[in-house]
């Protein structure tokens, strides 16, 4: 049985969603681990939830990644350990340095809670094998600072290191301006590190694990990362 | 004491939405003539009378790259004023 840690800040309100996603969904062991742990057990993966850490202050994401347990999932994450941070966690990751760019206010400044449709751009990272090439998937979003920017060069070299996991589009997997939810440079909406274990993205997958939700989609990414 | 105000200001060439809001409400209030309009965050830090002031422009400057701003996407400026109590 594989076992995943589910990080919990001050703030996490998806914590519940994705250790429920591990546990009851796919059967597998998981724990919460409180953000002032200073010791990280083994763990096949290690989730960053959504949410509003630290009420988003000063920068959403900016104030968690000081939280003591944050230097032990640094050390998991550079050892080539799997980390997958989700919206809130996506800006977490940012903000330390573990995945290039920043996650910057919606271009129209509204919190968008909606189903989007992502196509998958590599389905060859540890986090999205089980979906065919250019899948289009079914995800929701629920966030304000979505709007994925980064320098030219960094944009250019995540394009040619095919590091973007996820694009929006619309639902025949065209993509466009109007499916761009919150401005994301090249509509991009999931990205790996260098090294392929650490994913990104601001969509939920812990939110599209059964049908009553109106998608099963998210359930793939953490089938590939835990191989069950 | 000392005072360090801080600034912090988004790049140049990314978009502020939020400033972009605050010129299209002024424009739509008749104030045409505002051709642009940056909106940032201001920190105001209270160190100790007796504190260095080479230190006290170190520590700042060391809060404001780690913590106040995001370097990809923010710069940050900063004076420092002596105050009496």
């Amino acid at each position: 049985m594989k076992r995943v840690g589910v990080l919990v800040f001050p703030g996490s309100n998806c914590d519940y969603d994705a250790y429920y996603a591990v546990k009851k969904v796919l059967g597998q062991k998981a724990e919460f681990v409180w953000h002032k742990n200073k010791e990280l057990r083994y763990y096949d993966a290690i989730v960053i939830p959504g949410g509003f850490s630290y009420g988003d202050y000063l920068r959403a994401g900016a104030i968690a990644q000081f939280s003591p347990i944050m230097e032990e999932v640094e050390k998991f994450a550079r050892d080539g350990n799997l980390v997958i941070g989700i919206c809130n966690g996506f800006q977490v990751l940012v903000e330390m340095d573990l995945l290039p760019g920043a996650l910057i206010p919606n271009d129209h400044l509204k919190f968008r809670c909606e189903q989007t449709n992502l196509q998958v751009i590599n389905n060859e990272t540890r986090f999205t094998s089980g979906y065919e090439e250019q899948e289009v998937i079914k995800m929701p979003i629920a966030h304000q600072s979505g709007n994925y920017y980064a320098d030219e060069e960094t944009i250019k070299q995540l394009e040619e290191q095919n590091r973007i996991a996820f694009k929006y589009c619309d639902p025949t997997g065209k993509i466009t301006e109007e499916a761009n939810p919150n401005g994301s440079q090249n509509n991009i909406a999931g990205i790996v590190n260098k090294n392929g274990n650490i994913l990104g993205m601001m969509p939920h997958p812990e939110r599209a694990m059964e049908k009553i939700l109106g998608s099963t989609d998210g359930k793939t990414i953490f089938k590939s990362l835990l191989e069950i | 004491m000392y005072k360090a105000k801080v600034t912090v200001n988004y790049k140049k060439g990314i978009l502020n939405p939020e400033a972009k809001t605050i010129k299209n409400a002024m424009h739509s209030l008749g104030y045409q003539e505002i051709e642009d309009v940056e909106a940032g965050k201001s920190f105001e830090l209270t160190f100790p009378e007796d504190m260095d002031e080479n230190k006290v422009q170190e520590t700042t400057d060391e809060v404001c790259h780690k913590l106040l701003s995001n370097p990809v996407i923010e710069d940050y400026t900063f004076k420092i004023e002596k105050e009496s109590e």
